[in-house]
C-alpha cells in the first residue's frame, strides 16, 4: 500500500482548470481571516468571479464533528478523518466545480491546517499527505507568521473561553487548558514552519499593520494571477 | 502470544505486539449468508471456550446518522462517502477491535476494509488512494469470502425480502433504470473487484451456494486451524487432550 503518486495524478489531471486557488494559513490569532476577507472585498470590487470557502464548514459533516467533539470520542485518527470528510465534501461539491468554472477560490485554511494539527497529534505525515492527496495545491498559499507570544496574546487577551480540541486538550500536554493551548500552538507553529518550506508558502509578517500586509497580499495576487481574465463578462 | 501486523505503518498509540487475540474477517455480498454464518461460528467458538466479539460496518456512534442520511438522499460524493465509512471503520478499530484483541478475544468481523475498498473503487475512487486510506488497518489472521453467483443472489434476496436494495443494486451508478439489470451488473462489478482484492491480499474463497451446514462446517474447520496456530489450542480442547 503505497502513498504518494495518487497525489501527483490528482495534480496533473486538474492542472488545467480555468480557475485559481488561493489559501491562507497560520496560527489562531495570526489575522489570516481578516486578510482573506479584505482580499475577497478587493477582488469583488474589481468585478472578479470569486468564491470563499472556510475550513470545517460543510453542513453535512458539521453534526458529526460536533457530536464527536462533544463526547470527546475522537482519537487523532478519527479526528483527522472527520476533517478530511468535511474537506472532501467542500472540495468536490464547491471548490473544484468553482475552479472548473473559472472562479478565483479563496480558502480560509486548506489541507495544511490538517497536516499541521494532525501531525502534532501524532498522525503519520505520509498517511496525511496521501489522505489529502486528491486535492490540487493552491496556486498561492499565504502563511501569516508571527512570534508565538504575540499570537497567544491576541487569543488569550480577547477570548478566554478556549475549546477542548482547539486547546489540544486531547493530547494531555497539560491539565490547565490555557497552558495546554500554549503548548499545542507552539507545536503547531513548528509544523507550519516545516510546511512553509515543503510547499513553498508565501510568508507574510503578521506583526505588520493590517493594511501593509494587505497591500503585500494584493500585490502578489495581482502579480501572479491575470485578474482581467477573471472579471465577469458584464464588466469586461 | 500472537501480535498483529498492519498493511502500512501502525496507528499512533497502538502496540501491535500486545494484541494477543485473533481477527477473523468474513466478507461477501448481501444475502450470501454472512450474518447467519457469523452467528453460528460465534456460538461454536464460545462453546469451545473462546471469548468472542462481533464487529461490522456502520456500527460506530460517530458518523452513523451521516451515513444514514447519505444513503437516503444520495447527496455525498463517492469520496466523501468513503471517508465517512473510513471514519466509522477506524473508530471501531481503535475503540472496539484493538481493545478486544488486547484482551485476547476472537474478533469476528462482518465485512472489513475489502468491501469498503470495493464499493468505493467501482464508484470511481482510485485504488491507490483507498489502499493508503486503509493502510493503518490490522491485517486479519484470516479472511473468508463467501462467494455466491449473481443470479443465485437475486433468488436469495427475493426469498428473504421480496425487493432489491437500492445500494446493493448499484442504482446510484446509473448503469440501468431497470433494477434487475442494474443489480446483476453491480454484483458482477463487485465480484471482479473482490477478485482483484483477493489476488492482492490473498483471502480465502468459500463457495457459499451450499447449505448453511456445509458452509458452517467448512468455516469451523478453517477457523479452528487458524486459532490453533494463532492462540494455541482452545481451553476446551486442551482439557479433552489431557484426559
Amino acid at each position: 500500500m503505497s502513498a504518494g503518486s495518487a497525489e501527483t495524478r490528482a495534480r496533473r489531471s486538474e492542472a488545467d482548470v480555468a480557475g485559481r486557488l488561493i489559501a491562507v494559513e497560520g496560527l489562531d490569532g495570526s489575522g489570516k481571516s481578516t486578510q482573506i476577507h479584505l482580499l475577497h472585498q478587493w477582488l469583488r470590487g474589481l468585478g472578479c468571479k470569486v468564491f470563499f470557502s472556510e475550513w470545517n464548514s460543510s453542513v453535512l459533516v458539521k453534526e458529526a464533528t460536533k457530536r464527536g467533539k462533544k463526547r470527546q470520542l475522537l482519537t487523532p485518527t478519527t479526528f483527522s478523518l472527520i476533517h478530511a470528510t468535511d474537506f472532501a465534501d467542500r472540495y468536490e461539491r464547491q471548490i473544484l466545480p468553482m475552479l472548473k468554472a473559472g472562479y478565483i477560490v479563496l480558502c480560509d485554511r486548506f489541507s495544511y491546517t490538517a497536516l499541521a494539527r494532525d501531525g502534532v497529534r501524532g498522525c503519520d505525515p505520509q498517511w496525511l499527505r496521501s489522505l489529502y492527496g486528491f486535492s490540487r495545491r493552491p496556486d498561492i498559499t499565504f502563511y501569516f507568521a508571527l512570534p508565538l507570544e504575540v499570537a497567544l496574546g491576541r487569543i488569550l487577551d480577547g477570548r478566554p473561553r478556549l475549546k477542548y480540541f482547539e486547546a489540544g486538550m486531547d493530547l494531555g500536554l497539560a491539565s490547565d487548558i490555557t497552558q495546554s493551548f500554549r503548548l499545542f500552538q507552539s507545536r503547531v507553529m513548528e509544523q507550519y514552519d516545516g510546511l512553509a518550506d515543503e510547499f513553498g508558502f508565501v510568508t507574510v509578517d503578521a506583526t505588520r499593520p493590517i493594511h501593509e500586509q494587505q497591500e503585500l497580499v494584493r500585490g502578489i495576487v495581482g502579480e501572479r494571477i491575470d485578474l482581467m481574465q477573471f472579471r465577469t463578462r458584464s464588466q469586461r | 502470544m500472537s501480535g498483529k501486523k498492519v498493511f502500512g505503518t501502525p496507528l499512533p498509540g497502538i502496540d501491535l505486539a500486545r494484541l494477543d487475540g485473533a481477527l477473523i474477517v468474513i466478507e461477501g455480498p448481501d444475502s450470501s449468508g454472512r450474518s447467519t454464518q457469523i452467528g453460528l461460528l460465534g456460538q461454536w467458538l464460545e462453546q469451545q471456550g473462546y471469548s468472542v466479539a462481533q464487529v461490522g460496518l456502520r456500527r460506530s456512534q460517530l458518523v452513523g446518522p451521516e451515513i444514514e442520511a447519505a444513503k437516503r438522499g444520495n447527496v455525498l460524493s463517492p469520496r466523501t462517502t468513503a471517508l465517512f465509512y473510513a471514519t466509522d471503520f477506524y473508530d471501531q478499530l481503535e475503540n472496539r477491535i484493538v481493545p478486544a484483541l488486547h484482551a485476547g478475544t476472537v474478533v469476528l468481523a462482518d465485512r472489513y476494509i475489502f468491501t469498503l475498498i470495493a464499493r468505493a473503487a467501482i464508484r470511481g475512487v482510485d485504488h491507490e488512494w483507498l489502499e493508503a486510506l486503509y493502510s493503518k488497518a490490522l491485517v486479519p489472521d484470516a479472511t473468508y469470502f463467501l462467494s455466491v453467483a449473481a443470479p443465485e443472489l437475486v433468488e436469495r434476496t427475493f426469498a428473504s425480502r421480496a425487493v432489491l436494495d437500492y445500494w446493493e443494486s448499484g442504482m446510484d451508478l446509473g448503469v440501468s433504470h431497470d433494477w434487475f439489470d442494474s443489480f446483476l451488473t453491480y454484483q458482477r462489478r463487485m465480484r471482479a473487484e473482490y477478485r482483484r482484492l483477493q489476488q492482492r491480499f490473498g483471502f480465502e474463497i468459500i463457495k457459499a451456494s451450499g447449505s448453511v451446514r456445509t458452509v458452517q462446517h467448512e468455516l469451523r474447520t478453517r477457523v479452528g486451524a487458524v486459532l490453533d496456530s494463532v492462540l494455541g489450542a482452545a481451553p476446551h480442547r486442551e482439557r479433552t487432550t489431557d484426559g
